[in-house]
């Protein structure tokens, strides 16, 4: 039995329930067929009506699932031929970050993305997602490799943020991510970014200026995590679910302030219910927008880029 | 009442006179007269420590005198997710930051001249939200840099920043890729862009517009980074060294230029402008 999250209980108790009934079911199945049915829809509806209810804190829960599809189930669910490359050609090459050519249907892109593991060994040796500046340095230069072979990029962001540490300062983690951000704004290739789990500040937007940017239904995008925010701003971390709250990280908020272009659905009950299922809906809205953005000019493609970013923010005048 | 109780208001009083004549050094702890550290330039004249300046007092010391001419001052901050804190409302604190500053947000821009060259200049205060970067902030930053594509004038952007500005949430981190779109645009017509790192550049800002200066050029001793270092310390679980994120330490690890003093940044630039041969 996989470990729930608090909200996910009654949902875990309508399972544990149909799973008895189809138990005793077993010799007069005919008798039950009507309740199971009626009790697996349901069950449906009931997960439906959680998910479509969570609050921030709560998908941020979810966003953070141990058993969420990683960057891994991503390549193997959407792509094929994925051919990974290696290394920044500066330092080293890191594990929290991955890339390579990758097809979509019949399309040929440069595939970077997070990397988190899904026990403690992989998570250890990928550093939990967090990439360090040699990280940022190898997505950058895929991104430069995809320009010359005219080839789109996609990323996949799901990281809690870049890797704070003294190595990382050391090699400048501040100077690849800026680097990383005054690059992409001029890369002569569209650029399509997915929000697949958490969006962690400048570790996620260091590979998330893309043309489009996309979130999964219960991802989240922040400035800061909630816990940051709250021991700063409240000067206790058990503020993070008001955090949570105040900062709009949900993909909904996200969309209603402008900053995402569309939010892809999850199934019901969160990706990890169905990995299989989350990655089909992802591959859809990719094809789409792949075709859209390969109808643009290289000047209009990079003119479109840069007035989607200048137009971001709220101020007065 | 003895007399050797004093009340508050006699307390304040006499701590204003204090703080009226005397500034205490940050780094070798002197307490100096404080007609002399501004006479200085906010520099400790003991030991060289580098303390903050106002955006306005940083023009004075770097253009022309008579040459300033500010763009977009009247861009100030909204409140788009109408945030509230432990403290209270974001809209308040602005209010509060602007009374006191006499600033519309963290950052200062216009044109002016060095020695006689033409530059854009965008200069940020510390006494507005920390510096914050906000929508705002963000916007000038960006108009400034359309400002340098448009006339081709070389950008000088000197950056007092603690990052991001959570109150805004998404829309601060988007600053980040919208400044930055700004700053990649002027490469194409070769248009110099000079970053000035000072006490302290961090977080967001650090890993923006500040880290990608075709030149970078820090103040002595400025905490120059990008993670906190409580997180740092943290996270790796050992003591950081007191050296750690300072100018010379970011110098050494080959992301600054230089390290220059306050007094002699202006000729500095002077200098390198000289070198561009529009």
């Amino acid at each position: 039995m996989e470990r729930e999250l608090d909200f996910e209980k009654p949902i875990f108790e309508m399972q544990k329930a149909v799973e008895k009934l189809k138990s005793v079911s077993g010799d007069n199945k005919e008798n039950f067929e009507v309740q199971l049915g009626e009790l697996e829809k349901k069950l449906v509806e009931r997960k439906k009506e959680i998910y479509d209810n969570l609050t921030p804190w709560q998908t941020v829960q979810v966003a953070r699932h141990p058993r969420r599809p990683v960057f891994f189930d991503y390549i193997k669910n959407i792509f094929t031929d994925f051919i990974e490359l290696h290394g920044d050609r500066c330092f080293g090459d890191d594990q929290a970050m991955l890339g390579g050519f990758a097809t979509l249907g019949k399309k040929k892109v440069m595939l970077i993305g997070h990397s988190k593991g899904k026990n403690v060994e992989e998570n250890l040796a990928r550093n939990f997602g967090m990439a360090r500046p040699e990280g940022y340095r190898k997505a950058l230069r895929l991104m430069k490799l995809a320009q010359k072979f005219n080839i789109p990029v996609i990323t996949f962001i799901d990281t809690m943020g870049a890797f704070p540490g003294l190595d990382a300062e050391e090699r400048g983690q501040a100077e690849a991510i800026a680097r990383n951000l005054t690059e992409m704004a001029r890369i002569e290739v569209p650029i399509i970014t997915v929000v697949t789990g958490e969006g962690g500040s400048g570790g996620a937007l260091g590979i998330g200026v893309g043309d489009v940017v996309l979130m999964l239904s219960h991802s989240i995008y922040s400035v800061i995590t909630p816990e940051g925010c709250a021991s700063i701003l409240w000067r206790d971390a058990s503020f993070s679910p008001k955090a949570a709250e105040a900062l709009k990280i949900t993909a909904k908020s996200l969309y209603e302030l402008g900053v995402i272009d569309e939010i892809i659905p999850e199934p019901p009950g969160g990706a990890h219910t169905d990995s299989q299922r989350t990655a089909e809906e992802i591959k859809k809205v990719l094809l789409k927008y792949l075709k859209k953005l390969s109808s643009l000019s290289t000047s209009k493609l990079i003119n479109k880029r840069f007035e989607k970013y200048c137009s971001m923010g709220k101020f007065t005048r | 009442m003895p007399w050797f109780i004093k009340t508050k208001s006699e307390r304040e009083a006499k701590k204003k006179l204090k703080d009226d004549i005397w500034v205490k050094c940050n780094s070798c702890k002197a307490h100096i007269f404080k007609q002399d550290f501004i006479n200085n330039l906010n520099v400790c004249p003991k030991c060289g420590w580098h303390g903050k300046i106002t955006a306005y007092e940083r023009i004075g010391i770097t253009l022309d005198s008579g040459t300033f001419k500010e763009i977009n001052e009247t861009i100030r901050p909204s409140d788009p997710l109408s945030f509230t804190d432990a403290k209270g409302p974001y809209a308040e604190k602005v209010e509060a930051s602007r009374k006191k500053t006499g600033l519309n947000e963290s950052v200062v821009t216009g044109t002016g001249k060095i020695e006689g060259f033409p530059v854009v200049v965008a200069v940020m205060d510390f006494r507005f939200l920390g510096g914050s970067l906000g929508s705002g902030s963000g916007e000038k930053i960006l108009l400034a840099a359309n400002y340098a594509y448009d006339h081709k004038i070389p950008y000088i952007l000197f950056s007092a920043s603690g990052g991001a500005r959570m109150h805004e949430g998404i829309l601060s981190l988007m600053q980040m890729a919208k400044t930055c779109a700004g700053v990649a645009r002027l490469n194409e017509k070769k248009i110099p862009y000079i970053s000035v790192l000072t006490d302290p550049t961090t977080g967001g800002v650090s890993a923006s517009y500040a880290m990608v200066g075709d030149i970078n050029i820090a103040e002595p001793g400025a905490l120059i980074g990008f993670a906190g270092r409580r997180v740092i310390e943290q996270t790796i679980k050992q003591k950081l060294p007191d050296s750690f994120q300072t100018a010379e330490f970011v110098l050494e690890h080959g992301f600054l230029d230089m390290v220059v003093e306050r007094k002699d940044l202006k000729e500095t630039l002077h200098k390198i402008l000289s070198y561009y041969n529009r």
